[in-house]
């Protein structure tokens, strides 16, 4: 290894928003080694939240997504090529090509694909799609150009929901399959699913909760033409966009001996690997969605984020790190903090809703459509979600970053009565939804039961 | 030139959209919807409002040029 940490070999794995980002770091601090960044997409990178907004509305096309760089990272790309494996002893990282590239440090920065279609065969269907990723995104909006009679969304998170108010926008007819008692619930909890449910309903979705998608028909020819549903019913459709949640980009790692697993990635607070015995790999760094790293705000628990804002604030202290010793690096502090257009809305969240036990109306009402609602856990503040209120955020920020009491003391004059009014924050288990959060704990606290013993006959 | 807004850092103050009609539009009151590539007879526009966001959320630049090998 070389002993100037600003020169020798780095590969970045990973070329989109955090593999970017973390190249354009290390030159901005000084990195004048040689940088090869791997994408298994032949596209570089570009921005992923526009393709389930602008896009879908039909605003722009898939591929003027292009992210700006901050400044040219002088780096080899090589795109199209999946990395297939990493040989930690030998510092090498296998390709799909056959090639393999030495390293002296390298990130992990390998993110998410879409969940898909449990039945390949009925995944096939002409019709059927999943979003991530430009291609996808090409040919749902051509799709969704079309005209088609109706379009089924399985699944109300995020991307599901956003899906569903551009085509309603577009004026299409769809239907949402949920198997959870509400859109957004996964994330933001009870209160504010409910909210999601009545804005899904006012524009005209026909929102099923409490189902699920038991089989997907297609024609004679391999065309989608609708989907049986767990109540017996069934909807006829042109279009299934299948919008279940992300599936982390692990595989590769499977023979390296790194704690990776569907989680993502194990690292500590400073980017850098955990192998499989949870001890840190100096060399190897990991950053965006498919790390999983402790935070102290959240009980040191492991965090897995799937947000725009983490993959750069992640990979900027990953790519700092890897230039510096111990003493001088630093830790990844960053409160979550999420976005999300949809139906007309602007949902904002910062801090981990999920990690809550009650919530209160700080400002706004439900009834207005803007509001700021507080999360807390035992008593303190832990997130914080906003709807058409973002000015506001930073105010909570500040209350999470704090650890301040909850409910929250009077911070502005607009407080809604319901402030003082504590209800459970009614965060469901995710196993029992089709969406996910897109902040997942998943660590471990003592006093929560995860394991469930099932008594027998 | 390609931009992206730093939808996290956005709060909403709608100056891009005053400055540049064409390429920045709310959604709602405050969802912010753009064209990340820019038009080039629009690029002076954008250029003021990069400069005029009070959270300086606006990055523009070129993308990465690299094709396919």
């Amino acid at each position: 290894m070389p002993s100037d940490l600003r020169d020798g070999r780095i590969v970045i794995v990973g070329a989109s928003l955090a593999g970017l980002r973390a190249a354009e770091t290390l030159r901005e601090e000084g990195f004048a080694g040689s940088l090869t960044v791997v994408g298994d997409e032949p596209r570089p990178p570009y921005d992923r939240p526009p393709l389930s907004k602008q896009v879908l509305i039909g605003d722009v096309p898939a591929e003027a997504t292009a992210l700006p760089m901050r400044r040219d990272p002088d780096a080899e790309w090589r795109l199209g090529v999946a990395a297939t494996g990493l040989d930690l002893l030998e510092k090498r990282v296998m390709l799909a090509d056959g090639e393999s590239l030495s390293y002296d440090r390298l990130l992990i920065a390998t993110g998410t694909r879409a969940r898909p279609w449990p039945n390949p065969e009925e995944g096939a269907l002409q019709g059927v799609f999943t979003l991530r990723t430009i291609d996808d995104a090409t040919g749902l909006a051509e799709a969704l150009a079309a005209g088609p009679r109706r379009v089924l969304v399985i699944g109300a998170g995020f991307t599901g929901s956003e899906i569903a108010s551009a085509c309603r926008e577009r004026g299409l007819d769809v239907t949402v399959a949920e198997r959870g008692p509400a859109p957004l619930v996964g994330a933001l909890g009870g209160t504010l699913s409910r909210l999601a449910t009545l804005m899904h309903r006012g524009h005209g979705v026909d929102l099923r909760c409490g189902v699920t998608v038991t089989a997907l028909h297609g024609d004679g020819n391999g065309r989608f033409t609708g989907a049986d549903l767990s109540d017996g019913t069934r909807v006829e459709a042109d279009v299934c966009v299948v919008a279940l949640g992300a599936v982390r980009n692990v595989e590769w790692l499977a023979e390296s001996g790194l704690a990776a697993g569907r989680r993502g990635v194990a690292c500590d607070a400073g980017c850098q690997a955990f192998n499989m015995y949870g001890i840190v790999i100096n060399d190897v760094f990991v950053a965006g969605d498919v790390s999983r790293f402790p935070h102290p705000l959240f009980g040191y628990q492991m965090l897995s984020l799937e947000h725009w804002g983490n993959a750069v604030a992640q990979a900027e202290v990953a790519a700092h790190n890897m230039l510096n010793p111990g003493p001088l690096q630093r830790p990844h502090l960053t409160i979550p903090t999420f976005w999300s257009t949809q139906f007309g809305l602007n949902i904002k969240s910062v801090g981990v809703p999920t990690y809550s036990d009650h919530v209160v109306i700080a400002q706004g009402s439900l009834e207005a459509r803007r509001l700021a609602m507080v999360y807390g856990y035992r008593g303190r503040v832990t997130a914080a979600v906003t709807v058409d209120m973002g000015k506001v955020l930073d105010y909570y920020r500040h209350l999470i970053e704090t650890a301040a009491e909850f409910p929250p003391p009077p911070g502005a004059a607009d407080r809604a009565i319901a402030a003082d009014i504590p209800i459970p924050s009614d965060v469901p288990d995710p196993k029992g939804l089709s969406h996910e959060p897109v902040v997942a704990l998943t660590g471990y606290l003592p006093d929560r039961r995860l394991m469930v013993v099932q008594p027998v006959g | 030139m390609q931009i992206v807004v730093d939808l996290t850092r956005c709060q909403g103050y709608a100056q891009c959209v005053f400055l540049a009609p064409d390429v920045f539009q709310l959604h709602g009151e405050e969802g912010l919807l753009y064209l990340p590539a820019v038009p080039d007879d629009q690029l002076e526009r954008v250029r003021q409002a990069v400069a005029a966001c009070p959270v300086q959320a606006i990055l523009m630049g070129k993308g990465v040029s690299a094709g396919a090998e």
